[in-house]
């Protein structure tokens, strides 16, 4: 059962970084950001490409930085002129994004898998932990994740802009009234979900040989399904949602129903929209069309 | 007014359909395209069509397998037909390795006049194209697809591969022989080529009296962790993986990190650069049963030559100049093909399709000739095991089902 | 004026009708061109279907790649012939299954039309199956709010996906392994007329009073209820009938196809789909059907070049390689999108172009797809 555990706490901790990106944006522009995963997916290949080229101490921030730019620039070029849009058009847009994306890295990756060379060599080595070999990856991703959390959930609550972005989240409009920045506010909210992503890509991919086109598709519908299963908009909702969905996926495939380890997740999502449709964590919303 | 139109309208469309549909499902013949292979306009062309995945799943295997056809272009680039000398031509598709786009891809070949087709990497594919293939009447030469139903279906279909059965039993045996009671499968949803051979290779193995636990990993997998310790905890000797490149890769980073002992068996896939490269300095053992080993042959020392003369070709092996199994199985195919296209002393399709039982040649892979289903008599298939420290295959034997 | 726009819409109508034949008579069935109508028609068809659940009556539904999934499965579990089933269920012991429709059809109308009612009963089977699971599904989800029903609509159509491809249904679905040797269309025509004849229907019922109810959903739910209508009944309908259309447009893919399985029918086929609609005008029939014609002869044909190295002339194969084409699609669909959110017709439909004064007026009679 151990490995299973341990296991599923990684995934978990993978799912959570991704899942924080959606649950952010969501809380503040009522938006499926559909092209999340696929930034995730582009932050695994510029660490292909970075760590290729130059020393991993230069290679890493520069992912993050990019992957950073990436989600900023997305959101002013394709979801900033929608804002008084009906929500189906930004959704579309967020459809088409993720489209975009992923045929321009089918198209500048050849269309094949592109190979990770052992980017990070330290977190990739075999350790023993309760007589079980594992990857030390596997021990790192939740503890960073749950330090980068308490971080997140720092800023949120004791900075400026922390205190904006919860003002949008609650009305955008009266933040909007009370001199709020509201675009500044969305695009740091990119920002943090781009870097947050940048991060679980990082972790996943060392742990994998090749990122696909297709990499961060399963991973992104996954988080999302824990952000809402963690009650959207809801830090740490999301971050209990990913690790319980990680957990059940791992313990699924571990008593054999491995045919449905991804139809569970969906199950799941559908359970809770239908069941209770705020989550774990999530406050009552009043919706805002 | 209004009315009468909408009810004329329909009338002429049930009336239509009708007429249309009546002979739907007989399979029409189309009778075969006429030569157009001369181009009409005196430069003599033959033109060769390839049917490969260049995206996609299959894409790497897709490009090793044309690569070994465009060397073998570079090296006869003519053929002799009725004493007179016509330049061959290569017509590449992408067919992007899945079925829906099979039909299309297959069509744009035949909208571009070849003689004959030569592919795919990937069975499913290659069932999905076989139909317009068949249509058009134009015969086509499986390289690397190993399904039975590829040929039993279509009788333009011809292949120069062993098959799913012989290579399952193959390996079957070769567990037992190692020693092994429980064998533990591991096959993609949805991928018949998969489940095919993991289908075989059960019924060999449980035949020689082992024991078999099969599981299913869902499209788009990564983290293949917990189906090793599925594997462990069912007390598998070895753990049989006939999947695509890009997974096995992934089960191989998994069974190393999870201190894996037994043998990961794998099939023609397998034979990849990648895979191999993802197995060096790992504690694993990767055994694999394939059509070509590499023997410092003229076609290996030629080969290796032209890809390392050519950075296209290099990128496309992936980097290194490693012959893989299916750029040899590309070779052979495009001299069969030009074998074909001789005896039948004409560009025409139809007259290649019939000369096509008929051929017997030589290849560097061995002797390719067909059988009553247009199927390659083989009877042998080559066993390799990757080593772990020098980072090439280690030819272990050649095993048949016997 | 309006019998002057009727007149000009059948015309136009008869005329792609004609040229469809004539292309059907002149060129072989395997000729790309053939090919394109085909998958077109296929997908002016479930493009058409998806407008009505999204464009008409405002439900964002993204589940359409498992409709039509269920729809192209009926249709080759109903249609297989018996002594072909051996081969393609060769690990299942020849299925669960051992009748086949245009068979059982053949039997007392005999053979040629017995076939063809056969497969246009299974493609109605298929286009049921998918209805009657969009009713069950609906039950739970339609309550949802606009994106929470997109995604468990996606997530629904990915649990399908898994149960298709379970080995302990394989005697019916054939598990992972292809669906194959069924009967087919074997003329574009065929497609065309079949996709047009659906088609009609919808735009027969976005004309009719439940089409109003629908549209009347879409632009304010409250106003809507206040007018007496009952928006869960409706909203029902709209998502059963849809999907019937979804399902049996499934079944006519997989005619186009050849071969079936569970994996083409993933979310990137949806996606495509509801970008086609975008592109032709979210609430215009005209439009869907025209953009999937584009779209598909542009995809599968004209922009081929692209891909292959040479494009109009231009010779430059490290421009032009494989992806661009997708590339170049997608930066014009982002495109569409941002700026021309209307899409090529917006809510118009081929009747309005005869019309001198367009304004918001519903047209009587909507393009039917025609090739």
């Amino acid at each position: 059962m151990l490995p299973y555990l341990i296991n599923g706490v990684s995934v978990g901790g993978q799912y959570a970084l991704i899942a924080i990106g959606y649950t952010l944006v969501y809380g503040i522009l009522r938006l499926i950001n559909f092209a999340h995963g696929d930034v995730f997916m582009v932050a695994g290949l510029l660490m292909v490409y970075s760590t290729a080229s130059m020393p991993m101490y230069a290679a890493l921030p520069l992912v993050l930085i990019a992957t950073v730019i990436l989600g900023f620039c997305i959101e002013r070029a394709a979801y900033k002129p929608l804002r008084t849009a009906p929500r189906m058009s930004v959704m579309i847009s967020a459809i088409g994004v993720s489209y975009l994306i992923q045929n321009l890295a089918f198209y500048l990756t050849g269309g094949v898998p592109q190979p990770v060379v052992n980017p990070i060599p330290w977190i990739s080595e075999n350790v023993m932990i309760f007589g079980e070999s594992t990857k030390r990856v596997t021990l790192v991703t939740p503890v960073l994740t749950i330090l980068l959390v308490a971080g997140l959930v720092y800023l949120i609550n004791h900075t400026r802009i922390g205190l904006a972005m919860r003002a949008a989240a609650k009305d955008f409009e009266t933040a909007q009234l009370m001199g709020i920045k509201i675009n500044s506010v969305i695009s740091f909210t990119f920002v943090i979900g781009s870097f947050l992503a940048a991060v679980g890509a990082m972790l996943y991919f060392t742990n994998y040989p090749s990122v696909a086109i297709t990499s961060g598709g399963m991973p992104g519908l996954k988080a999302f399904v824990a952000a809402v299963f963690g009650g959207i908009g809801s830090i740490p909702g999301a971050v209990v949602g990913a690790f319980v969905i990680g957990l059940c996926e791992e313990i699924i495939k571990g008593i054999g129903l491995t045919t449905f380890s991804d139809a569970f997740t969906f199950a799941l999502l559908i359970v809770v929209l239908c069941v209770k449709p705020t989550g774990l964590f999530g406050e009552k919303v009043t919706d805002k069309v | 007014m209004k009315k009468l139109f909408a009810l004329l309208l329909t009338l002429a469309m049930v009336l239509s359909l009708a007429a249309c549909g009546g002979n739907s499902g007989s399979g029409s013949n189309g009778g075969g395209a006429s030569a157009p292979a001369d181009g009409g306009s005196g430069d003599k062309v033959v033109k060769i069509g390839v049917f490969e995945p260049q995206t996609g799943d299959n894409g790497a295997g897709g490009k090793q397998e044309i690569l070994g056809m465009q060397y073998a272009n570079t090296i006869q680039p003519t053929v002799d037909i009725g004493g007179e000398t016509y330049e061959v031509q290569l017509e590449i598709v992408d067919n992007r390795t899945t079925a829906e786009n099979g039909p299309s891809a297959a069509a744009e070949l035949m909208n571009r006049g070849v003689s004959i087709v030569l592919g795919s990497y990937g069975s499913g594919v290659s069932i999905a194209g076989g139909k317009v293939f068949q249509e058009a009447g134009v015969p086509a030469i499986g390289v690397t697809c190993t399904n039975p139903q590829v040929t039993s279906d279509y009788d333009c279909y011809f292949r120069i591969c062993f098959l799913d059965p012989f290579q399952g039993t193959v390996l079957a045996n070769y567990a037992k022989e190692m020693g092994v009671d429980t064998a533990y499968t591991l096959a993609m949803l949805g991928s018949d080529y998969d489940q095919g051979l993991v289908h075989y290779f059960t019924e060999a193995f449980q035949a020689l009296g082992g024991t078999v636990v099969n599981e299913d990993f869902p499209e788009g997998s990564a983290n293949f962790v917990s189906y090793i310790n599925n594997a462990k905890s069912a007390g598998a000797g070895v753990i049989f993986a006939p999947v695509s490149t890009n997974y096995a890769q992934l089960i191989i980073e998994a069974a190393a990190a999870q201190g894996f002992e037994g043998s990961l068996l794998g099939s023609d896939t397998w034979d990849n650069n990648k895979v191999l490269e993802s197995t060096q300095g790992k504690s694993v053992k990767v055994d694999i049963t394939t059509f070509y080993q590499e023997s410092g042959s003229d076609f290996d020392t030629g080969i290796k030559e032209w890809i390392n003369a050519n950075a296209d070709a290099k990128t496309n092996n992936g980097g290194n100049d490693m012959i893989s199994a299916v750029t040899a199985m590309g070779y052979d195919a495009y001299f069969t093909a030009l074998e074909a296209i001789k005896a039948a002393g004409s560009a025409d399709p139809n007259a290649v399709k019939l000369a096509l039982p008929g051929v017997s040649y030589t290849g560097v892979s061995g002797l390719i000739e067909f059988d009553d289903i247009g199927d390659a008599k083989r009877d042998a298939a080559y066993i390799k095991a990757a080593n772990t420290s020098t980072g090439a295959w280690d030819f272990v034997k050649v095993q048949g089902v016997g | 004026m309006k019998r002057k726009e009727t007149i000009w819409t059948a015309g136009i109508l008869l005329v792609l009708l004609v040229l469809c034949v004539v292309l059907d008579a002149s060129l072989p069935s395997y000729h790309i061109a053939v090919k394109v109508v085909e998958k077109a028609s296929v997908y002016a068809l479930v493009a058409v279907s998806m407008n009505l659940l999204n464009g008409f009556t405002g439900l964002f539904s993204l589940g359409q790649a498992g409709f039509m999934l269920l729809g192209a499965y009926a249709y080759g579990v109903l249609t297989i012939p018996v002594d072909k089933r051996p081969s393609v269920y060769q690990y299942f012991d020849g299925g669960a299954i051992q009748f086949s429709l245009p068979e059982a059809f053949s039997g007392f109308l005999g053979e040629g039309a017995g076939t063809v009612a056969g497969m246009l009963a299974a493609l109605l089977v298929g286009g049921l199956l998918a209805a009657l699971f969009a009713f069950l599904i609906g039950l739970p989800v339609l309550r949802l709010k606009s994106d929470y029903l997109a995604i468990a609509t996606l997530g629904f159509a990915e649990i399908l996906k898994a149960f298709f491809q379970w080995n302990a249904l394989g005697p019916i679905t054939n598990g992972s392994n292809l669906l194959k040797s069924y009967p087919v269309f074997s003329h574009p025509t065929a497609y065309v007329v079949l996709a047009g004849i659906l088609i009609a229907f919808i735009v027969l019922l976005i004309n009719s009073t439940y089409g109003r109810a629908f549209m009347a959903i879409r632009d304010d739910e409250v106003a809507a209820e206040a007018m007496g209508i009952n928006l869960a009944r409706h909203k029902r309908m709209a998502f059963i009938i849809s999907s019937f259309f979804a399902g049996v447009g499934g079944g006519m893919l997989a005619m186009y196809m050849g071969t079936i399985a569970a994996a083409p029918f993933k979310s990137a086929m949806t996606y495509e789909i509801l970008l086609i609609v975008v592109i032709g005008g979210i609430g215009s029939i005209t439009g869907s059907v025209l953009a999937s014609f584009l779209y598909i002869l542009s995809s599968e044909w004209l922009l081929r070049g692209l891909d292959s190295g040479s494009f109009l002339g231009i010779n430059a194969p490290g421009l032009f390689k494989n992806g661009f084409r997708m590339a170049v699609f997608s930066v014009i669909i982002m495109i569409v999108v941002l700026f021309f959110r209307k899409g090529i017709m917006g809510d118009k439909e081929l009747p309005d172009l005869f019309r001198r004064q367009s304004r918001r007026e519903r047209p009587e009679k909507g393009g039917a797809g025609n090739g």
